[in-house]
């Protein structure tokens, strides 16, 4: 347990040190306070709008943004090392190879976790001074619940990260393939979702079309923030599809979780079989 | 096995490795002795770092057996093996961001090392005055006393240095196998590859050279070239009117070569050495002399010649 913690401490101090918690925090809380001031520009206003409307713009934002820079964070975790030559002397150390994944899975996922809890925390307190009555007292309660679906999805991307990262062996085309997942999950998906529902006249899978959602989880997330708020439903398009379905917030956070727990596994197991 | 009375630190037995269908190493029996400094020779990809690999339990052998103290590195009993264990890879990079103390901190909590022992093995690799500085701006040199400083962590049993010297200075170098020599003569183990002879020749014990995944041949450099029957070169440096007074030498010489009016260079075979050297001692013409062992090339050349000589021996 010790080792993990040593190499969770070593990975979290390596993102303070290169300044990826800064970025990180100052992105969020920059986003969250821009999209709840400005979100109302479309309709002609400036200044903080309902609580419904910020989560919204934010969650689809985040959707784009948090893959991306957990994808980016974590990819080269364990080629990178291999590249470098210190995987090979890590490995000669009384670590574990689990253990060295755990390690940095706990580094990485506090630097994820601790910049999305400030950058966008602070955000929300700044918005509930700024907005007073105007956000409504659902506020707080609503901004915990993104902000910890936000950092699961975030998990989730690190977790796939891993996975992409002990299956290849340059960290070139770790990055590609990093990309490629990005890619895949945040737009190609839904694309091909909507493709097939309009290909078919809607015929098709009507009913498990929930269930396909929850394959991607991206969806997952946009699901569990856009569902739960009346003025989302008019946005939030495929998710409307969902609506209806039993899927409330708890049940779709440990959909979330299963995402994080099943590619890590995934990649644990890899990287015990691989040969160096 | 030597006679049993001691467990040797490795122990290898009919070893082999491959990589898909490639034969990284065949058939590799060793014993290595407590206290001893084994030079692990070789040109690249003769089977170095793969042999290390399989000693430190990154790898488990194709077929044959691996033990280390006694036990099999690759094993369930790895981890309490581990920290008798020092590796140095070969050219290793670090984390450019971190400094040097920090990197260091790093292992040796790894290796539930203390702060106090951490400090010192800075000052002993010479790295006290930069460990503050990030490793980014470390030299070749440094990085690599850095990475014996790990190596030296929990002042391992047995130490294995994968190329330690490749793309050191000659100041360097030496202050690499000044502390290699202070290291043996505090008991540890060394292993120690390289691909190049020179320099490493009087600080091992015993030469294990490797040629395309086989043992070629293994013992102390000495008998080596004794039994290679390679010779060595000698330089005079002198004044004389002819050369008649090499005939009085008390071996014959070969390769006779004129570098100039005071200068020669020939060749005596390894047993007439140290004959020849105290013939050319009394004569008063004699100024100067050098002797140069044979090279790493002439001892793999002659080994190599010699095993696949052996019906079978090559692939």
């Amino acid at each position: 347990m010790n080792a993990v913690l040593t190499v969770a401490w070593k990975e979290f101090r390596d993102g303070l040190r290169n300044r990826w918690v800064l970025a990180i925090t100052l992105v969020f809380a920059l986003l969250a306070l821009g999209l709840s001031y400005f979100g109302a520009a479309a309709s002609g206003s400036v200044g903080f709008t309902s609580l419904g409307t910020t989560i919204v713009s934010l969650a689809s934002l985040a959707v784009f943004l948090i893959p991306l820079i957990a994808l980016l964070l974590a990819y080269d975790s364990i080629v990178g090392e291999e590249e470098r030559g210190t995987l090979l002397l890590l490995l000669t150390y009384p670590l574990g190879r689990v253990q060295l994944l755990a390690g940095k899975f706990l580094g990485h996922g506090a630097i994820l976790g601790v910049s999305t809890l400030v950058g966008f925390g602070a955000a929300a307190v700044l918005i509930a001074f700024a907005a007073g009555d105007a956000a409504g007292t659902g506020l707080l309660p609503a901004f915990a619940y993104f902000i910890l679906s936000a950092t699961l999805l975030g998990w989730v991307f690190i977790a796939l990260a891993y996975l992409i990262s002990v299956c290849v062996s340059e960290k070139s085309r770790a990055a590609g393939l990093a990309l490629l997942v990005w890619f895949f999950f945040v737009l190609v998906y839904d694309l091909g979702l909507l493709g097939t529902l309009v290909a078919t006249g809607g015929g098709v899978g009507r009913d498990v079309f929930p269930y396909l959602l929850l394959l991607n989880p991206t969806d997952v997330f946009r699901l569990a923030n856009l569902a739960g708020f009346e003025p989302a439903r008019s946005y939030s398009g495929l998710m409307a599809l969902a609506r209806g379905h039993a899927l409330q917030p708890a049940a779709l956070t440990g959909i979330l979780m299963l995402w994080v727990i099943v590619p890590l596994t995934l990649a644990a197991w890899r990287f015990r079989r691989r040969e160096l | 096995m030597s006679d049993g009375a001691r467990t040797p630190v490795v122990g290898l037995e009919g070893v082999a490795k491959h990589y898909g269908r490639f034969a990284a190493l065949q058939d590799v029996s060793l014993d290595i002795a407590p206290g001893e400094v084994i030079g692990l020779l070789g040109h690249n990809g003769a089977g170095k770092t793969t042999l290390m690999k399989l000693i430190l339990g990154l790898s488990a052998p194709s077929s044959g057996r691996v033990r280390v103290f006694g036990l099999d590195p690759h094993g369930k009993q790895a981890n309490t093996l581990r920290p008798r264990l020092g590796y140095l890879p070969e050219s290793i990079a670090f984390y450019d961001a971190l400094t040097g103390r920090e990197v260091l901190d790093y292992f040796a909590r790894l290796k539930g090392v203390d702060k106090r022992e951490r400090e010192a093995l800075l000052e002993r690799v010479g790295l006290a005055e930069a460990a503050g500085r990030r490793v980014k701006t470390y030299s070749k040199g440094m990085r690599q006393r850095l990475g014996l400083a790990q190596a030296l962590l929990g002042r391992p049993e047995l130490l294995l240095l994968d190329e330690p010297t490749v793309g050191l200075d000659p100041m360097a170098t030496r202050d690499f196998y000044a502390t290699i020599d202070e290291l043996r003569s505090e008991g540890h183990t060394v292993i120690l590859s390289s691909h190049i002879l020179p320099g490493i020749e009087h600080h091992i014990t015993r030469a294990v050279i490797l040629g395309r995944g086989r043992l070629l041949v293994q013992g102390p450099l000495e008998s080596l070239w004794r039994s290679a029957g390679l010779s060595f070169k000698v330089r005079v440096q002198g004044q004389w009117q002819d050369e008649s007074w090499l005939d009085t030498l008390p071996a014959p010489i070969e390769g006779l070569r004129r570098i100039n009016g005071s200068r020669l260079e020939f060749a005596v075979h390894h047993e007439d050495k140290l004959a020849v050297v105290r013939a050319l001692l009394a004569r008063p013409e004699v100024q100067d002399l050098e002797l140069a062992p044979p090279g790493l090339e002439a001892l793999y050349v002659h080994f190599d010649r010699t095993v696949s000589d052996v019906p079978g021996g090559e692939s």
